[in-house]
């Protein structure tokens, strides 16, 4: 149920937007996240984008993993 | 998939197990109280990959698991009324009542339709004007604000027969419950997609106040390793924190926006959980300001609760208590095409998981 999937916001009608995950197409609702614009990854959950998804963040962890070399 | 597959990378996987091989030093559980979660830990098969000394439990973190029979019921008889609309999420349908189901009132005609989202529920309002369109409200903090959204704009647009039955619920209400009882935890994997919402904060209290271990999660095989490789790293430092592994979602605070919408329509309340009885504060219900839109005031029902099916242990498992595998149902009577509680229903219900995955043989 709180299933969320990354998708890309393809097309802006008002609140609305058309996103992008995995080549299906959704309605996503725009009202909880700010300055939506095209291209950006959000997380869809119940037809909302709940969140945008913070890149660096993601480039981060990703960063921190090829890393984990150097530990072991 | 961007933000998928450079999560599910081998060569990674593959590291965060050498990590966590080296780390352990003694026994530990984690829960995880997030369906989301049970779902990936059985499909990527994390729980073979780890060291035996770690065991992870499933909690009551599937919203249609922890949802109450009466609400099925109540669901069922307002599906009855000639002029409603009942809209619900998929995952809702095959969950049993008493004695009946919303598949089954469907197929004897019921008027009950699948929505993917509260909005499209509310679309359903607005092109069938002569009709009651309730929309079946269930799920976490992660959800119950698209619910609060689309009570907001029927509001704004004056759309006058959209009606919710709600049992929206909040997570950390649940998760102190469990601690009180008294199952034994060395840590929780926390609800990443709740998380979202509310911010890791809300978990703070689990930490101080209880002395748990929690990491907040993502849902792929790395985001999950990782996580309960912080969590060893915890507790072999005797520490409890709240820390963040899901950081390209989850902030300290969480999304604020959200939240205004959810505490403009929702208050806390006292609700029924299955499996746990009522908790107090765990609940979300419609502000008197909304009122207008809680069927249960406007069309009220009576009925009375009914106990569950004595041999099914769906209770147990929600609290950690025990695994589907020790139900003498398991497998046998209670199978996805016939379940016989709600944990073998939903896709991310900790039977169902067992089942599809077949982590118990």
């Amino acid at each position: 149920m709180c299933l969320s999937i990354p998708a890309r916001i393809m097309s802006i009608d008002g609140s609305t937007a058309e996103v992008s995950a995995g080549g299906a197409i959704f309605k996503a609702g725009l009202q909880m996240i700010e300055n939506a614009r095209v291209g950006d990854y959000v997380l869809l959950h119940a037809g909302f984008a709940i969140q945008k998804i913070d890149e660096k963040e993601a480039l981060k962890a990703i960063k921190l993993f090829e890393e984990i070399d150097e530990i072991i | 998939m961007k933000y998928i597959s450079e999560y599910r990378n081998e060569d990674l996987v593959k590291k965060l197990i050498a990590l966590i091989n080296k780390s352990v030093r003694r026994d530990y559980t984690f829960m995880e109280v997030c369906g989301g979660h049970t779902d990936a830990i059985r499909r990527f098969g994390i729980p073979s990959l780890l060291p035996e000394n770690i065991k992870l439990i499933s909690g009551p973190g599937c919203p249609i698991c922890v949802t109450g029979r009466d609400f099925i019921d109540k669901a069922i008889l307002y599906s009855r009324m000639h002029d409603a609309i009942i809209c619900t999420f998929g995952d809702l349908v095959r969950v049993p009542g008493s004695s009946s189901s919303l598949e089954k009132e469907k197929a004897a005609g019921g008027d009950i339709m699948i929505v993917l989202s509260a909005l499209e529920a509310l679309e359903v309002a607005r092109t069938n004007s002569k009709k009651k369109i309730i929309f079946l409200g269930i799920g976490f903090e992660t959800t119950a604000p698209g619910t609060a959204v689309s009570i907001e704009i029927a509001q704004k647009d004056n759309i006058q027969n959209f009606f919710l039955l709600c049992a929206h619920k909040i997570m950390p209400p649940a998760m102190e419950t469990l601690i009180k009882e008294g199952t034994k935890l060395d840590g929780f994997i926390c609800p990443g997609h709740v998380a979202t919402i509310t911010g890791s904060d809300i978990f703070n209290f689990i930490a101080e106040r209880h002395k748990l271990s929690c990491v907040v999660s993502g849902f792929e095989p790395t985001d999950i390793l990782q996580s309960i490789f912080m969590l060893i790293q915890q507790v072999n430092q005797k520490k409890a924190e709240v820390e963040i592994q899901y950081s390209r979602a989850v902030t300290h605070k969480g999304n604020v926006i959200a939240q205004k919408h959810m505490s403009q329509v929702f208050e806390t309340c006292d609700e029924l959980w299955r499996g746990f009885g009522v908790i107090s504060d765990s609940g979300l219900k419609l502000r008197r300001n909304y009122e207008k839109y809680d069927v249960e005031k406007i069309m009220p029902l009576n009925i009375k609760f009914e106990e569950e099916d004595s041999l099914c242990i769906c209770g147990d498992i929600l609290r950690g208590l025990k695994t589907p595998d020790e139900c003498p149902l398991f497998s046998i009577e209670c199978v996805p095409e016939n379940p016989t509680g709600a944990c073998m229903v939903s896709n991310e219900g900790a039977c169902n998981t067992w089942y599809k995955y077949r982590q118990y043989e």
